[in-house]
């Protein structure tokens, strides 16, 4: 069993003071530690967004890519080494905005890679411009008439979909978001938990509105069942309903047939090939031997 | 003895496994042969053609005017007359003038064989008898080709060959007056999608993801056609984006990676290319040019992303630029580009097109003893701390891979300080960083290679090239010099940063390439401070000829 203090650093937090992205951070710290990994065990992967600068506040590995890009070179880093314990962690505009085409392919993709979504519904650190879950009417920067696109369900397209594991959190309970991510991680595939992320800047409810409107998923719900999971996710009224939603381990992840073939190997770069492989496959393009 | 084949038909008629039989054939014979493909985009339908030329060495570069026109249906035989020779021998189905020699490929299928899908065998047959190179051969040929078919398939095609073989060769007398037959020689046929590929395994690549996109397709598809014998992780993104995204991820965690595309899918690259320049990731990106802008012409050829390719990426950060110019080539280009990102930790862009990429080139022999192949992991085990950015005289970092020892490693696009984490510290870390990546630029630019030069000694006029007009130059240089005209070549395989280069003092410097703008030149008056004095571009998506040069020599000398 690891402990939270060997993930701790010593770098400045640029978050506002009070954010609920401390509540997340101590999360992913307690359920790394909960799951007995080690700094050297762990990538985090972000895009760009407050929410995408949690990977320099705790030690690991990690890669702070481009604005969308978390997920693709996330899958990048799956594929060339499947012992790395691989997380998303970043804001609802760079996973289901910028890069919203990555994480539906994602979804059919399968990665073993645990998203974990802070949802402000808002674009923070840009000062307050509607993010695709900010409730349409709501009045924005840029919609001063309020927003008149709908909010996206991402939750329910991953239902949808069949993402392996899908689940939302809150992030003034880390507790329970830290046990959320504790079985997302050692779920086969790709898990998505999606985080209530209340902002205290940009927001437009104190942190207490959020409090009342949170509950769990009634302890009657079936998380194999993909057609209840969806049917909870469709209801409005349900957008604070927190927990597993969704679990399925009947999916192939991606690189299953790699893997099966090679074993579960780092691609190393140092690795070339023998010269005769080389040779043998530029035989095939002599042409056909004399009898 | 050379001669120029031609295939003329619609698309789904067939062109492509006649002209790939017959180049089989005539390299199983012992000749060099070149192929280069010209396709309208679409799937049926259109005038495609696809053509042959065959000598006793190789003669990698494409010739236009067909010895032998093939046509399988009449308007390809009004597209392409252009194309054709005086007294060049016309095969089709239908008369073509005096020089036509009628077989009717697809009657004769179905009334002697009973299935009009044995004509095309039937018309190899013929060209192989036009051509004077034993039946048997062909034969060979096909009984590898359609081995997986079954016997029966063989046999049927045996008799179909022998058929268009006999009739052709009755009406063939002394009008032919071609023959190839079998020689000692052997030398590899093989595309320059496929050596790009094969290059990059033999340089170490591990992982490619990539978006369909003509004319750099073939490269993923080679791989992942291979990838049980080569181990090459393949994965077809969902866009572009996607490909060089993870490409990225696959290199920061320790796998040679690669993404390749053309020029719209590059343009959708570019962000990641410069998040390459700051992470310091390296990458390697096959840019395989078509004419622009835009969807422009998708199966055609051009040179025209020399300037987007070496611009590309916002900020200032170094970056390699390589243009692989033929077969054996891009077989080297790779292991290059893979071993420069690797050494600089950048991304690293080779050039290719469409003729190099569909075109077969004959190579004698890939050397592969000389290609560049060397590691630059450290042992985490030297480290007492690591920090993935330190600060060191070359601006080269150590670069270990997360997860493999006791460090941590770290991959930042804001400005970062040296263990990876964000600055705004514009006093001393931000510009000491930026600095430091600069300073690789330097290093960099002492290891590019120089331009190889071709009969330079005396010349008064020096083509300078580079990418797969390579061919085309040496050829019109060779056949200029016999009509006693003092030209030489320099042609360029790593372009950005320049290699060193010395220019002949007093020659005049002529850029030849397949652009409308003369992009080489503007570099090299960026890079040398030396001006082009004459341009020879084509730009209308077919590739320069050697002819091409030489008609513009004398026309603007």
């Amino acid at each position: 069993m690891s402990s939270v203090d060997l993930f701790q650093n010593d770098v400045p937090i640029q978050w506002c003071p009070g954010c609920p992205n401390f509540g997340i951070l101590t999360a992913v710290k307690k359920a790394l530690a909960g799951l007995g990994l080690k700094p050297q065990d762990v990538c985090l992967v972000s895009g760009i967004g407050q929410a995408a600068k949690l990977p320099h506040y705790l030690r690991c590995h990690y890669f702070n890519g481009l604005h969308g890009r978390a997920i693709p070179v996330a899958t990048g880093i799956h594929a060339a080494n499947p012992h790395l314990t691989t997380l998303v962690t970043t804001g609802e505009g760079d996973c289901y905005g910028e890069g919203g085409n990555h994480l539906l392919h994602a979804f059919r993709r399968n990665p073993h890679i645990t998203l974990i979504i802070h949802n402000n519904e808002i674009y923070a650190l840009t000062k307050g411009q509607g993010s695709p879950t900010t409730p349409a009417g709501e009045i924005r920067s840029l919609h001063l008439q309020g927003v008149e696109a709908s909010p996206i369900n991402m939750l329910a397209v991953a239902v949808a979909h069949g993402c392996p594991y899908v689940a939302r959190g809150f992030a003034l309970d880390p507790e329970a978001l830290s046990g959320l991510i504790m079985e997302a991680v050692r779920w086969p595939g790709l898990a998505l938990i999606e985080v209530i992320q209340p902002c205290i800047t940009w927001g437009r409810h104190p942190l207490d509105w959020y409090r009342e409107r949170v509950r769990q998923i009634p302890g009657t719900h079936d998380p194999t069942d993909q057609k209840a999971a969806l049917s909870l996710l469709l209801e409005d009224e349900n957008r604070f309903m927190v927990g597993c939603f969704y679990k399925n381990d009947t999916r192939t992840p991606f690189g299953a047939r790699f893997r099966q073939r090679f074993g579960d190997r780092p691609l190393a770069g140092e690795d070339f090939p023998d010269m005769e492989r080389t040779l043998e496959i530029l035989r095939t393009f002599r042409p056909t031997p004399r009898t | 003895m050379e001669c120029t084949i031609v295939i003329a038909g619609s698309a789904g008629e067939g062109i492509q496994t006649i002209g790939d039989v017959l180049a089989d054939t005539l390299a199983a014979q012992g000749y060099g042969v070149f192929t280069w493909q010209e396709y309208e985009s679409r799937i049926r339908g259109g005038q495609n053609s696809y053509t042959i030329r065959v000598s006793e060495s190789p003669v990698n570069a494409p010739t236009m005017e067909a010895d032998i026109f093939l046509f399988l249906n009449s308007e390809s035989l009004e597209k392409y007359r252009p194309r054709i020779k005086p007294h060049a021998i016309l095969l089709g189905e239908t008369p073509a003038g005096e020089d036509s020699l009628v077989v009717p490929f697809k009657e004769m299928a179905r009334s002697v064989l009973g299935r009009s899908i044995y004509a095309n065998t039937i018309a190899m047959g013929a060209l192989t008898a036009v051509l004077g190179v034993e039946q048997e051969t062909l034969e060979r040929v096909l009984a590898e080709e359609f081995a997986a078919k079954g016997d029966e398939v063989v046999r049927a095609n045996h008799k179909a060959a022998a058929l268009g073989f006999d009739h052709a060769h009755r009406a063939c007398r002394d009008r032919c007056p071609w023959a190839f037959p079998k020689t000692e020689k052997t030398y590899y046929l093989i595309s320059g999608n496929e050596a790009l590929a094969l290059g990059a395994f033999h340089g170490g690549c591990r992982f490619i993801a990539a978006y369909p996109m003509t004319p750099s397709t073939g490269i993923i598809t080679f791989l992942a056609k291979h990838w049980e014998e080569t181990g090459v992780f393949c994965e077809q993104a969902e866009d572009e984006i996607a490909a060089v995204n993870m490409a990225l991820g696959a290199s920061f965690a320790g796998a040679r990676a690669m993404t390749a595309t053309s020029g719209g899918g590059f343009a959708l690259m570019v962000e990641a290319i410069s998040l390459s320049g700051m992470t310091e990731v390296p990458v390697v990106i096959v840019l395989a040019q078509r004419p622009g802008p835009a969807t422009g012409l998708p199966t055609r050829t051009a040179q025209g992303d020399l300037l987007f390719a070496v611009h590309a990426g916002h900020g200032e950060f170094p970056k390699a630029v390589l243009a692989a110019s033929d077969a054996q080539d891009a077989f080297h280009t790779m292991c290059r580009a893979f071993h420069l990102a690797d050494q600089f930790q950048i991304p690293v862009i080779v050039l290719s097109d469409q003729l190099l990429a569909d075109s077969r080139f004959s190579v004698e022999n890939f050397h592969l003893e000389s290609a560049v192949r060397h590691s630059f992991a450290p042992d985490p085990n030297d480290f007492q701390e690591y920090k993935r950015y330190a600060f060191t005289e070359t601006g080269v970092s150590p670069r270990l891979y997360p997860g493999r020892g006791p460090h941590l490693v770290t991959a930042d696009s804001d400005e970062h300080d040296e263990w990876g984490h964000i600055t705004e510290d514009l006093a001393v870390t931000a510009p000491s960083m930026h600095a430091k990546r600069l300073r690789k630029q330097v290093f960099l630019q002492q290891e590019m290679r120089a331009p190889f030069s071709y009969r330079t000694e005396d010349a008064e006029d020096i083509f300078c090239t580079w990418g797969s007009t390579k061919g085309a130059a040496l050829e019109a240089v060779d056949a200029l010099r016999r009509e006693g005209a003092r030209v030489g070549l320099m042609h360029w395989s790593e372009l950005w940063p320049p290699p060193s280069a010395s220019f002949p003092r007093k020659a005049r410097l002529w850029t030849v390439e397949n652009n409308g703008t003369g992009q080489w030149a503007s570099l090299m008056a960026l890079g040398y401070g030396r001006g082009a004095e004459k341009r020879i571009l084509r730009s209308d998506g077919l590739p320069l000829t050697a002819d091409d040069i030489r008609r513009a020599y004398h026309e603007l000398g």
